[in-house]
């Protein structure tokens, strides 16, 4: 079953563009990455599922049914980690927290203190004297204690430490294991890398690519690295070779297709040194921003 | 209704009601304490009154006004607490939803499994709740001030209940306006000055609309549907007027309803 299924969504903020015809699915389990820039339309997408805001045209639906029609009982299984968290100032921690516990039919005491400890979350200090990267974990506290099936993160790990970011990566996947659906907007590759199975592309509101990450990987592309005596990068005038760059005595470019006649023409060469990568995403993903 | 939110609003709403309580609590009590000393000269004082042009007087609320009566000095001072109460209620209509965009707390509140109309009637009957609790507080003030310092004079109680009465009907205009005014517009930055041009403006149409010449603009002010002269003066409500206000009430929380189902809630950034 398709968790989301988004069809043909369009959001307009008067004549700003927000997103133009996104159409995207993802499965139950499946933890997908939804990546751009700042200002793509990621969390357009995001709020839009979530009924913060209208779609133009276009729907989305969620374990099958409307969005904004079924909203309310839909977010029963929603948790949503915003990408700015902001959260009542003069509230302690934990009255935040059960607040936001009260809102569910489960008691969530309990799942709520094992995740502040994982946090290390301090629950008895004020919303305002905490520091943005404590807030974000407020946020995270938030969005997970009522177990949710399905998880909206929008650029979940800004503001938090590399060791708080991967004790969230490590629960996010514990999450995911248990079976939770994950939409994971990022403008970061190397987390969306780590984490997704899947993902889309999304540019200046348009869906351009929605790819398996190891067909976008693998399948496509090698990063070449040749090093060799009097080397010219004439040498390598071949149809898929792509953002040729020579110096010190050095060649690398990308590849796309066919591995045999290059390494044929790596052959001819009497070389020094020579290495055949897998591009990381960071690197295809500049190939759709150019 | 959402009990869980309703009790969160509620005790935000809890700081605000004390200080208004103390307020008017504060105004009503010592301008009532005066009422002996003006009495005293009252005869002196109204011929005087009688010599000012008529709209000074109904600026001030006090035409048609014999303050040498116990009721008649205190529709006086209940002007003023209208003033209060209004600018009391028109705060808690336009912060009611605005205060969570300002703040960008709308999103944890609306991705929250609650509907919007749940939302807005909960955070309505929290800010009536916190309303009751200052027109209380001004019912027991007001009673407890006028028998204090009626002194040797009695007075019929019928006019006095009627203008208590009508503090309910008076706040939900200024909550009802201005929450529906808060969702005609894209953001509201601070409540105050909105609070403050509603509440104080509505007084200022009903006090200088004769100065101005422009009557018909009366007609729009609930500090002339709710009169306290009138209502002391006639011993009744001026219902006509009263039910403008009625409608006024009904549309904007109609309205309030249709818009905050629609909104796009901004997005922080």
């Amino acid at each position: 079953m398709h968790v989301i299924e988004v069809d043909q969504l369009t959001k307009y903020y008067g004549k700003a563009r927000g997103i133009i015809d996104v159409s995207l699915y993802v499965d139950e389990g499946e933890v997908f990455g939804f990546i751009g820039p700042n200002g793509a339309g990621k969390s357009t997408t995001i709020r839009l599922l979530l009924s913060l805001i209208h779609p133009t045209s276009g729907s989305g639906t969620i374990f099958g049914k409307d969005c904004i029609k079924h909203g309310p009982e839909l977010r029963l299984d929603i948790g949503y980690l915003p990408s700015e968290v902001f959260y009542y100032e003069r509230m302690k921690v934990i009255d935040l927290l059960r607040y936001s516990a009260s809102f569910y039919r489960r008691d969530c005491t309990q799942r709520m203190h094992e995740l502040s400890e994982l946090m290390e979350l301090e629950l008895h200090r004020r919303i305002e004297d905490l520091s943005y990267g404590n807030r974000k974990k407020v946020g995270i506290v938030q969005g997970l204690l009522h177990q949710p099936k399905l998880l909206f993160l929008d650029e979940p790990t800004a503001g938090l430490d590399p060791l708080m970011q991967r004790k969230f990566f490590q629960l996010i996947r514990e999450e995911n294991q248990r079976g939770v659906t994950v939409f994971f907007s990022s403008h970061i590759l190397g987390e969306v890398q780590r984490m997704c199975s899947r993902v889309g592309i999304i540019k200046e509101g348009r869906i351009i690519e929605i790819e398996d990450i190891r067909t976008l990987q693998q399948n496509n592309y090698k990063k070449v690295r040749v090093a060799a005596p009097d080397l010219r990068t004439a040498h390598f005038d071949l149809p898929g070779v792509m953002n040729l760059e020579q110096h010190d005595g050095e060649v690398r470019f990308f590849y796309k297709g066919d591995v045999n006649p290059i390494m044929r023409k790596i052959g001819e060469l009497n070389l020094s040194d020579v290495a055949v990568e897998e591009p990381t995403l960071e690197e295809i993903f500049m190939h759709y921003y150019e | 209704m959402s009990g869980t939110i309703y009790r969160h609003e509620l005790q935000m709403h809890l700081r605000s009601v004390i200080t208004w309580s103390v307020a008017l609590v504060a105004l009503i009590f010592v301008f009532a304490s005066m009422f002996s000393s003006f009495a005293l000269d009252a005869e002196l004082l109204n011929e005087m009154m009688a010599n000012f042009p008529p709209q000074l007087l109904t600026a001030f609320g006090l035409s048609g006004v014999d303050l040498s009566t116990v009721l008649g000095y205190f529709s006086f001072v209940f002007l003023f607490a209208q003033i209060c109460l209004a600018i009391q209620a028109s705060n808690y209509g336009f912060g009611l939803v605005s205060v969570e965009e300002r703040e960008w707390t709308a999103d944890f509140l609306l991705a929250k499994p609650v509907g919007r109309s749940q939302i807005l009637t909960s955070k309505l009957l929290a800010a009536l709740t916190a309303l009751a609790i200052t027109n209380l507080v001004v019912w027991v003030i007001s009673l407890f001030s006028v028998n204090l310092y009626k002194g040797d004079k009695s007075f019929d109680g019928g006019p006095l209940i009627l203008l208590l009465l009508s503090i309910v009907v008076f706040q939900l205009f200024f909550l009802g306006v201005g929450l529906a005014v808060s969702l005609l517009v894209r953001r509201i930055r601070s409540v105050t000055p909105y609070a403050m041009a509603l509440g104080f403006g509505m007084y200022v149409l009903s006090a200088f609309g004769d100065l101005l010449g422009e009557a018909a603009l009366e007609k729009i002010t609930p500090f002339k549907h709710f009169s306290p002269t009138y209502i002391i003066g006639h011993g009744a409500w001026d219902l006509p007027l009263v039910a403008i206000s009625a409608a006024v009430i009904l549309i904007s929380l109609v309205a309030s309803y249709l818009l905050y189902g629609r909104r796009d809630i901004p997005a922080a950034v």
